[in-house]
């Protein structure tokens, strides 16, 4: 389908809501954008932008009538596609039942490039190695991706050194671009799912000034990254296990694990045994770690990776390197949230080039 | 597994009655298993010390004088397993801020004869004085890690009580970093789980009740909190609230006073 | 198609008889609730779970006549605790068999060093036991326990000295009875007799005690691509997706337990990787 042109959001979100989708878009939330569910495109962040900068996040106004004039939230689909906790099984005697819990249908409204980038990054690791996760399947199916392509990129932006944006090229069902002046966004389709939606939307077809408008957001966008990672030769640069560097970017961090835990790629889980007090029944969760804690790396009683160098090491060799021989694509999609999240702003694009 | 059903003994010793609320907090579920666990109170030290045997004993409390110390050795012989509640048990809790004072100089202006007051010169945490087999923090204790604790005893599992940083909680919360977006001091980075990162929630910055986490960096998150506006003695304070006297905060609060000083 | 069960849910088998082995360890022997054992290979491993208590790496260490598998397990913490003192009749869950086993093949016609730490010796027994099944090569089988009555499977090793291997047994810790060799395992190399570039070993133990082994083989000749290693990390999951077992760019729980020397020989020497 041609790409089409369409005045407010409202139409949209209402048709979404009608087919059955919880929609999830950015709000303003304790000065911070959020993605939350939303009842009517009102009560999207127009007008709002942000200022992100290593271990900073500030909200500003300003943004007049755009809906989307903001980069990266700290809320990334990976809660949509990995909950942070989940009941994997119960079993009671001589019985064992799969919670096998509810995928409702959501629709997130507002994701962006390098957020598409990291749900094929994550398909990849639950649905493409040799033991696929069916309850990760039933989740990505149940979730519509309308995408937003990147005008105003934030301070710690890097998608275009990860080759993963600014603009939406694939893995959505709808991509949108906002335009000014008159106000309006210009609407692809990427799947059956969102040719359907589209053709029940009040829309006109695009003109060549409303496609060239567009690709003028994504051009301009990627000229305004607020960071940069040279990936030439990086996995040999990340082979220097023994460099002074490590021990010195170990002492600012906090071994806390905002990055990962913000990360949308940052797949890491644990296991957790439960016994209910009533009837003995014994269940197992699975919910989010990280490599930053004593206990991911334990064997016999000691870490593996005891030291705060040793397990950034791994947070920045894993993401930018070993990723690659693991999964054949990089893990880090240059969203930027790790850097802005770490409470002490410590940036992997400086880590990196501070590396020989 | 035991035929009878196992004994559960709660004592109190120096603290305020905070951790033995949490504790009635979960008899609803206790209650549940009335016909698995047996359990006796020591609320007062006059009471008569139960003779045992018990099978999880529950201690709530600092050792700060004499006669606790006696109690507590009898505590840990009657016990199979001996597991502290609260900060003031595992830590020293709030009256370990006298060991930063001069105790008698204390007791002249609180007590009308303070000859009678006996007192050890610190509150310390039951561990310095008997071998303990879990330690669950938090002023007063989280609820959910006090049934988990004991409900892992029942079944025999270590508990589910993570030694990392309250940010794990927090993120799995959903909540955003209200350091990074607000700009508040946050103890978060260097402080153990288990509360759900309660505070971060309602948009405060953590306070540290569960005391520090399993490799707590206090030099370089100070050094932030230093450029977030916080002065020398705001740092000092707030890592001597709840566990003044557990290694890494004792030090954090010291280094950040030195590093003040140097200013 | 993907469906059928999630990966992270095990299977559950009875537990059909329970053999002491030392103080601290037990071998089990496990049956499916419903079907069959799937086959293994020597050197995997699977997930053993105590309902309420946890889930541990354990590696298969035979297969009994009933079928079912045989799996030894030390009690050192909680979970593998809770599975030493499972009795028959009790049900525990089962993930697996997983990972890469022994490469029996690549020691065809070559003499082969077995060389075991502790219970090292668990993954080997099978690989031992297909070696004399299928083979007449010489076959050296080197065990380093810690004391004499921490010696594992001691009946086993009498019987592969019967079927022709050459079995020696070194201790740290000898007692007033024990009138064996005392030290590391890495001394019996010089006992036995092999031709160093015709050789294949497998190594399974401490880490400490694979690296030194592995080092002296390959220093009197044997190729460093001829020799393997069992690896131990954290494992939550075994099939790639809890990311705990990670080892540079390898899962451990995927690409090993079994690994060759000139693979990781560099890996292991970096620390904290
Ligand atoms: S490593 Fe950082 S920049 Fe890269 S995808 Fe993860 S959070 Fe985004
Ligand atoms: S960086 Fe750490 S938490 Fe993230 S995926 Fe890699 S090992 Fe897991
Ligand atoms: S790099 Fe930053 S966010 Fe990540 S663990 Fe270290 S201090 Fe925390
Ligand atoms: S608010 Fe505090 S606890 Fe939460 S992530 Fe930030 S520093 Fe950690």
């Amino acid at each position: 389908m041609d790409a089409v042109v369409i005045d407010s959001l409202e139409p949209l979100v209402d048709e979404l809501r009608s087919r059955g989708y919880a929609v999830v878009g950015p709000v303003v939330r304790e000065r911070v954008i959020r993605f939350e569910e939303i009842a009517s495109a009102d009560r999207l962040a127009r007008g709002w932008t942000d200022v992100q900068e290593p271990g900073r996040y500030r909200l500003a106004e300003g943004a007049g009538e755009m809906v989307f004039s903001f980069a990266a939230s700290p809320d990334s689909a990976k809660s949509y596609t990995q909950p942070p906790r989940q009941t994997l099984f119960r079993m009671r005697g001589e019985q064992i039942e799969e919670a096998e819990e509810d995928a409702p249908r959501v629709a997130l409204l507002g994701v962006r490039a390098c957020d598409l980038a990291a749900i094929a990054v994550q398909d990849r690791v639950f649905l493409g190695g040799r033991h696929p996760d069916p309850a990760y399947l039933r989740r990505r199916r149940a979730l519509l991706l309308v995408a937003v392509n990147c005008a105003v990129p934030g301070g710690t932006c890097f998608c275009v050194s990860m080759h993963t944006g600014p603009r939406a090229t694939t893995g959505f069902d709808l991509a949108l671009t906002e335009l000014a002046a008159p106000h309006r966004f210009v609407v692809e389709t990427g799947s059956e799912r969102g040719e359907q939606i589209v053709a029940a939307l009040p829309r006109r077809p695009a003109s060549a000034e409303d496609l060239a408008a567009s690709a003028e957001v994504s051009r301009d966008a990627a000229e305004h990254m607020g960071r940069h990672v040279e990936t030439e030769g990086i996995q040999e640069r990340l082979s220097a296990h023994d460099s002074p560097r490590w021990t010195q970017v170990g002492a600012r961090c906090l071994t806390c694990t905002n990055c990962t835990m913000v990360c949308p790629t940052c797949f890491c889980t644990t296991v957790e045994d439960a016994t209910s007090f009533t009837d003995g029944t014994a269940e197992r969760i699975e919910r989010w770690d990280s490599c930053f804690t004593l206990d991911f790396s334990e064997v016999n009683g000691t870490p593996v990776r005891g030291s705060n160098a040793g397990r950034y090491r791994q947070w920045l060799t894993h993401k930018f390197s070993t990723w690659i021989d693991q999964f054949g694509m990089s893990g880090c999609v240059g969203c930027g949230r790790c850097i802005t999240w770490c409470p002490v702003g410590i940036d992997v694009t400086e880590e990196l080039a501070n590396l020989p | 597994m035991v035929d009878r059903a196992p004994r559960l003994a709660v004592w109190k010793f120096a603290s305020c009655d905070g951790c033995q609320l949490t504790f009635l907090d979960c008899e609803d579920e206790l209650l549940s298993v009335a016909a698995r666990v047996e359990i006796a109170y020591f609320l007062e030290a006059s009471s008569a010390p139960g003779p045992g045997p018990y099978d999880l004993s529950l201690v709530e409390g600092s050792i700060t004088t004499p006669e606790d110390l006696e109690r507590i050795r009898h505590v840990r012989r009657v016990s199979k397993r001996l597991v502290t509640i609260g900060a003031c048990a595992t830590a020293g809790g709030i009256q370990a801020l006298r060991d930063f004072a001069d105790v008698k100089e204390f007791a002249a202006v609180v007590y009308a004869r303070p000859d009678y007051i006996a007192t050890l010169d610190r509150s310390t945490p039951v561990a310095a004085h008997v071998p303990v087999d879990f330690e669950l923090r938090g002023c007063p204790p989280d609820r959910h890690q006090l049934l988990e604790v004991i409900s892992a005893f029942l079944a025999g599992r270590r508990p589910v009580v993570p030694a990392h940083s309250v940010c794990v909680e927090c993120k799995a919360r959903g909540n955003a970093c209200v350091m990074v977006a607000h700009g508040t001091p946050c103890l978060g980075p260097v402080t153990q789980a288990g509360c759900g990162a309660l505070c971060p929630t309602f948009n405060r910055g953590c306070y540290g009740c569960f005391g520090p986490m399993e490799s707590p960096n206090h030099a370089s998150l100070n050094h932030w909190m230093r450029g977030l506006g916080m002065s020398t003695p705001e740092l000092v304070r707030i890592y001597r609230t709840y566990h003044a006297t557990t290694e890494p905060f004792r030090r954090a609060a010291e280094e950040a006073q030195e590093s003040g000083e140097e200013e | 198609m993907i469906g059928g069960p999630h990966p992270m849910t095990p299977a559950l088998y009875r537990v059909r008889s329970r053999r002491p082995d030392r103080v601290d360890t037990v071998t089990l022997t496990l049956e499916p609730l419903r079907g069959e054992c799937p086959p293994f290979h020597p050197g995997q491993f699977t997930m053993l779970y105590a309902p309420g208590v946890g889930e541990i790496a354990v590696s298969i260490s035979g297969r009994a006549r009933s079928g079912g598998y045989t799996q030894t397990i030390r009690a050192v913490g909680a979970v593998s605790a809770a599975l030493c003192g499972k009795r028959p009749g009790d049900v525990v869950g089962v993930r697996g068999p997983y990972g890469q086993g022994w490469g029996l093949r690549a020691a065809a016609g070559l003499d082969v060093v077995v060389a075991a730490g502790g219970l090292g010796l668990a993954p080997l027994r099978p690989l031992v036991r297909a070696l004399l099944g299928d083979r007449c090569g010489r076959i050296s089988v080197i065990v380093g326990s810690r004391a004499p009555d921490l010696l594992l499977y001691p009946g086993d090793l009498a019987r592969w000295t019967r079927q022709g291997a050459d079995v020696r047994v070194i201790v740290d810790h000898p007692d007033h009875a024990w009138r064996g060799p005392v030290g590391l395992v890495t001394r019996l190399i010089d006992r036995i007799v092999f031709e160093p570039r015709r050789t294949y070993a497998f190594v399974c133990g401490p880490e400490a005690m694979m690296r030194d082994t592995a080092a002296e083989l390959v220093r009197r000749g044997v190729a460093p691509g001829r020799v393997e290693l069992s690896l131990e990390r954290n494992m939550k999951c075994a099939v790639a997706r809890c990311g705990h077992c990670q080892f540079g760019p390898l899962f451990v729980c995927e690409d090993g337990p079994v690994l060759r020397y000139d693979r990781v020989a560099p890996m292991l020497a970096v620390p904290e990787l």
